[in-house]
């Protein structure tokens, strides 16, 4: 048995980002990965670093994701620094295309409501119509009426980032395990110990970073993560040279100069397989975009899990019964990635969530049902 | 699984590689006209510049990507020679035309 200041369970985005940053608060952190039989959200990621479609009617949960946004050239910098990857981020700012005016009108809505629950914390958007748009994006279809645009959206490598955060973590003096899923656990308040095939670990702090593993994990912990997979599915084109200048919620031009279509929405279960119908709608919203993409061969394509708890949002906790659990779940890895390494890692290394987090609690799930 | 190799055949349909005319087998690949011409590379990769030949002459490895007819990115090696074909090396990424 090893014992360390801190257990991080799950080696994805989510789980990577926490490690890195309790290592940078000088925790003696061991980081237990799966295997490659993980579902792996952080491998199927779209990639954006977005904040316009996140938190109607949640405000915390917008501010948690711009506070992201805003924390994310310096985790990119600091990745950099430390490894040499580049996590190819740019934040130029991006729309979301409304083909038609139910859809521009519908999204004009919820922008608005969005800058009024935003309060005075501010939400700069604007309503942009075609005949500006085409000024900003080459070769937008008849079909697009409008957009919304934000300042605050971007776009990263979900696979640059992953092995940034990796190699940050090692190299820092983290314990990196895989094949390491938890088989068993003993919890008790700071005191705790898991035992995996690759051994096992005991700390003061353990955060349960697992994706849909969590749902699983949680209970053993004292804690709740009521998760389910929705599934998602991209398209990728082949490479071309640089032509879209800032991302949009289901189409980026990736730096190495694919560009990436997606993406879908599932309520499928497990089910990880690709489905030709949706793939086909992908493809046919894409071009109705931009015309000109209907040119290019698609060259791969994927389905991932996103990791869900039922409202959407993301949760943490940490355990009533046994303080010093945490957990994580959300399905913005990316976005949320400067939040969890440099805002939330603190906050666990401290031994309590800021009352920040407060409405993130699984807690809110057990609102009793009306008689 | 496999067929014999046929006789050597001779070189009947005429190819245009980088605007040189180039006579090759009927049946033969564009990546193999590409060869037949001596060109030191077909394609430069799209992030590093690299330069490459047709490698796998089976569609697997993509290295003998070219532009042929007017249509870029195709796997040369999977394209059969046509008469009066154009076929021009791949520089770096396709351009996507608005």
């Amino acid at each position: 048995m090893t014992a360390h200041d801190a257990i991080v369970v799950g080696g994805g985005l989510v789980g990577a980002a926490i490690a890195h940053g309790l290592r940078g608060q000088g925790l003696d952190t061991v980081l237990l990965d799966e295997g490659d039989i993980a579902h792996r959200a952080s491998r199927g990621n779209f990639g954006l670093v977005w904040v316009q479609s996140k938190g109607l009617g949640a405000p915390w949960y917008q501010r948690w994701t711009r506070g992201s946004a805003g924390e994310w050239p310096g985790l990119a910098a600091d990745l950099a620094t430390r490894t040499g990857i580049d996590t190819a981020l740019h934040q130029p700012g991006g729309v979301h295309l409304c083909l038609g005016e139910a859809e521009f009108d519908d999204r004009a809505a919820r922008m608005a409501r969005m800058q009024a629950e935003a309060g005075n914390h501010g939400y700069d958007y604007r309503m942009i119509r075609a005949p500006e748009l085409r000024d900003m994006l080459p070769g937008l279809g008849p079909s697009v009426v409008g957009a919304s645009w934000t300042p605050y959206d971007g776009h990263a490598s979900p696979l640059a980032l992953l092995q940034a955060l990796h190699r940050a973590f090692t190299e820092a003096g983290g314990a990196y395990i895989p094949n390491a899923k938890v088989a068993a656990a003993t919890a008790a308040p700071n005191d705790f110990r898991v035992e995996t095939a690759a051994g096992t670990f005991a700390a003061p702090r353990i955060v349960l970073a697992a994706g849909l593993g969590n749902a699983d994990l949680a209970p053993l912990f004292g804690l709740n993560t009521p998760v389910r997979p929705q599934r998602g599915q991209i398209l990728v084109t082949e490479r071309a040279q640089s032509i879209l200048p800032m991302p949009t919620t289901t189409i980026r031009q990736t730096g190495e100069g694919t560009i990436m279509l997606g993406d879908s929405m599932e309520e499928v279960g497990f089910d990880t397989r690709q489905s030709p119908p949706v793939m086909a709608q992908i493809a046919q919203r894409a071009a109705l975009c931009f015309p000109w993409v209907a040119a290019l061969n698609i060259i791969r394509a994927w389905s991932a899990l996103r990791v869900m708890a039922p409202d959407g949002l993301p949760i943490y906790d940490q355990s009533e019964r046994f303080p010093g659990a945490f957990t994580a779940n959300c399905h913005s890895g990316v976005t949320l990635a400067g939040a969890h390494a440099r805002l939330l890692a603190p906050m666990i290394a401290a031994g309590a969530l800021d009352p920040v987090l407060a409405p993130f609690s699984a807690r809110r799930f057990d609102v009793p049902r009306a008689a | 699984m496999f067929r014999a190799r046929p006789d050597a055949r001779p070189a009947t349909v005429e190819v245009l590689v980088e605007g040189v005319p180039v006579m090759v087998p009927q049946g033969a690949s564009a990546a193999a006209a590409v060869l037949l011409a001596g060109l030191p590379a077909i394609r430069e990769t799209p992030v590093t510049g690299s330069p490459r030949l047709p490698l796998c002459m089976m569609g697997v490895c993509f290295d003998c990507l070219a532009e042929i007819d007017g249509v870029p990115n195709r796997q040369a090696c999977m394209v059969p020679v046509a008469p009066g074909m154009r076929i021009a090396r791949q520089h770096g990424a396709r351009v996507a035309r608005p």
